[in-house]
């Protein structure tokens, strides 16, 4: 799949937005400026990444329209849960930040709205039949850890480490099973076409000689053969050196270097995420 | 609304006979020529004449060599589009209600007014059969022709799918699946029509007609001679030719 930056801002800023609000709202004693500052960064990221979702769409000024389909759709379910925990945790913030001394009644809530967007964000993805290596509990449980992990940071919890620890065999059990994941599920150029049964099928002409919207969407080739330094780099950046330097220090300039090389690592994860996944269509054209 | 319906009245669609279609793309030009004038946003082109052409299709015509262990390879020609599949994914991922699955006659559509041109759809479907029309920002699928079908102001042998009435072979066939005695579902049942990639789920309502087997290959009526041995001085010659 192609890895849009839109997709993988959207997706890498939301999830540590909202990991973040979880954090803030359930163990966080902050106020005044401290406070503004983290709720600020929970809500920054959360928001940007929520306005990079919509830069790929072909009708941006129709978005509103997203919210309807909760019944059957992911995307419309993440929409409202990310609007509804923004709205939720509003007040918890302002209190925190101001001291208005308000009820912190709507954290809880607040807190399960945020895990709860970042169920759905991962659904979006994990839903997909077509693309084997996302459809696979592995999915939410690495969107989980990314989220948790980050919020966990960001916020100076002393169990940060460990999330990243935890963060570490969640996205290396996403790579172990997901590559099995294609040939587990069976599509094959056989299934794809109905010939399987007459032989061995492969293309002998292409549908066409020029690209078109399915192959530079869905049939991304480029740059997998780097993938598994890619995994190392990225394995190393968004967990080990931000864990160690946690377990060394837990001043806020720690913290703040260790929430950006950890970005970095995560940008470079979610690149993988979307660069490696293969969707069933590329069997038409015999590529993967 | 993206709800699928339990059932659907009729099942509309097309058996695809792929022993008899000679892969010449005249239904892929029927089916942009049709579906450029009428029914919702053009199918685009971008840059139709200069290096790096692109542009929308509803249907694409594949062509794939199939080789069996103990005969020659045949060439099977494979034009993909939407399957009007009766458990769509396609609708379901909709945030919009744009993509939808009618009650009446099954046919999956677009309400291209309401769609955001996200993309999922063309993520869900396995078929490749949904592209996002590129100057319109909406998704684009095949209609199975709805603006034909129906349509009382054309003659009544042009209501059918532009690919269909426009296909020189014969090859493509479109009629309601829910009949068991509809000329389509006896076509299918006969020949053993297959549904493409079932292992995903989607319950695909078109057909198609695999290729019939073919004659075995015949040995050349010429091979014995290629076991002669030569004897006396051709022999002779053959021998020392062989050691140079
Ligand atoms: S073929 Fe694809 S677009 Fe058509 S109904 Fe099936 S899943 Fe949807
Ligand atoms: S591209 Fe349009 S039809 Fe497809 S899922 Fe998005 S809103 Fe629905
Ligand atoms: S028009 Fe008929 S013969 Fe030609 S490619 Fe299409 S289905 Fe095959």
């Amino acid at each position: 799949m192609h890895p849009a930056p839109s997709v993988l801002v959207f997706t890498v800023l939301s999830g540590l937005g909202f990991g973040t609000l979880a954090f803030l709202a359930l163990f966080a004693h902050l106020y005044g400026l401290p406070a503004l500052l983290l709720w600020g960064l929970g809500y920054g990221f959360a928001i940007v990444g929520l306005l990079a979702s919509t830069f790929h769409l072909g009708h941006p000024e129709r978005a509103w329209r997203a919210f309807s389909q909760w019944r059957t759709s992911w995307l419309s379910r993440e929409g409202i849960a990310a609007v509804a925990t923004l709205t939720v945790l509003a007040p918890v913030a302002l209190s925190d930040w101001l001291e208005l001394g308000w009820s912190r009644a709507p954290a809880t809530l607040g807190a399960a709205l945020a895990l709860v967007t970042i169920g759905t964000t991962s659904m979006i993805y994990t839903q997909l039949k077509t693309v084997p290596r996302w459809n696979h509990w592995t999915t939410p449980v690495q969107f989980f850890a990314f989220a948790l992990a980050g919020g966990a940071m960001l916020t100076g919890q002393g169990i940060a480490p460990l999330m990243l620890a935890l963060l570490a065999l969640a996205v290396m059990a996403h790579w172990q099973y997901g590559d099995r994941r294609f040939a587990e599920v069976g599509a094959s150029m056989g299934s794809a076409t109905g010939l399987g049964a007459l032989g061995k099928v492969s293309v002998f002409d292409p549908a066409h000689t020029a690209g078109n919207y399915l192959m530079r969407e869905m049939i991304f080739v480029v740059g997998r053969k780097h993938a598994a330094k890619l995994r190392v780099i990225a394995l190393v950046l968004a967990c080990v050196i931000p864990a160690l330097i946690l377990v060394v220090s837990a001043h806020p300039v720690a913290i703040g270097a260790a929430v950006m090389i950890h970005l970095i690592g995560a940008f470079a994860a979610r690149w993988l995420f979307f660069a490696e996944a293969e969707h069933v269509v590329g069997l038409y054209y015999g590529k993967r | 609304m993206t709800c699928l319906p339990a059932k659907t009245d009729k099942k509309l669609g097309l058996a695809i006979d792929l022993d008899t279609c000679v892969g010449c793309n005249a239904c892929v030009t029927a089916c942009k020529g049709w579906n450029d004038q009428g029914y919702g946003a053009p199918l685009s082109d971008q840059n139709p004449y200069g290096a790096d052409p692109s542009g929308t299709f509803l249907n694409r015509v594949h062509s794939y060599q199939v080789q069996a262990v103990d005969t020659a390879a045949v060439i099977v020609n494979l034009p993909r589009s939407c399957l009007h599949c009766e458990v769509a994914p396609c609708v379901t991922v909709c945030p919009t209600g744009a993509s939808y699955k009618r009650v009446e006659d099954g046919i999956v559509l677009v309400n291209e007014d309401a769609c955001i041109g996200c993309g999922l759809c063309a993520w869900a479907c396995p078929y490749g059969a949904r592209e996002l029309d590129a100057a319109a920002g909406v998704m684009k699928k095949c209609t199975l022709c709805v603006d034909r079908i129906y349509n009382e102001n054309l003659p009544e042998e042009d209501r059918e799918p532009a690919c269909v009435r426009t296909c020189p072979t014969g090859a493509r066939h479109f009629g309601d699946f829910a009949d068991p005695e509809s000329k389509v579902s006896q076509l299918s049942r006969a020949r053993g029509g297959v549904e493409l990639m079932p292992e995903m789920g989607t319950k695909p309502v078109n057909r198609y007609l695999p290729p019939r087997p073919k004659d075995t290959l015949q040995a050349s009526p010429l091979a014995p001679l290629l076991d002669i041995k030569a004897t006396g001085f051709a022999g002779w010659l053959d021998k020392m030719l062989g050691k140079i």
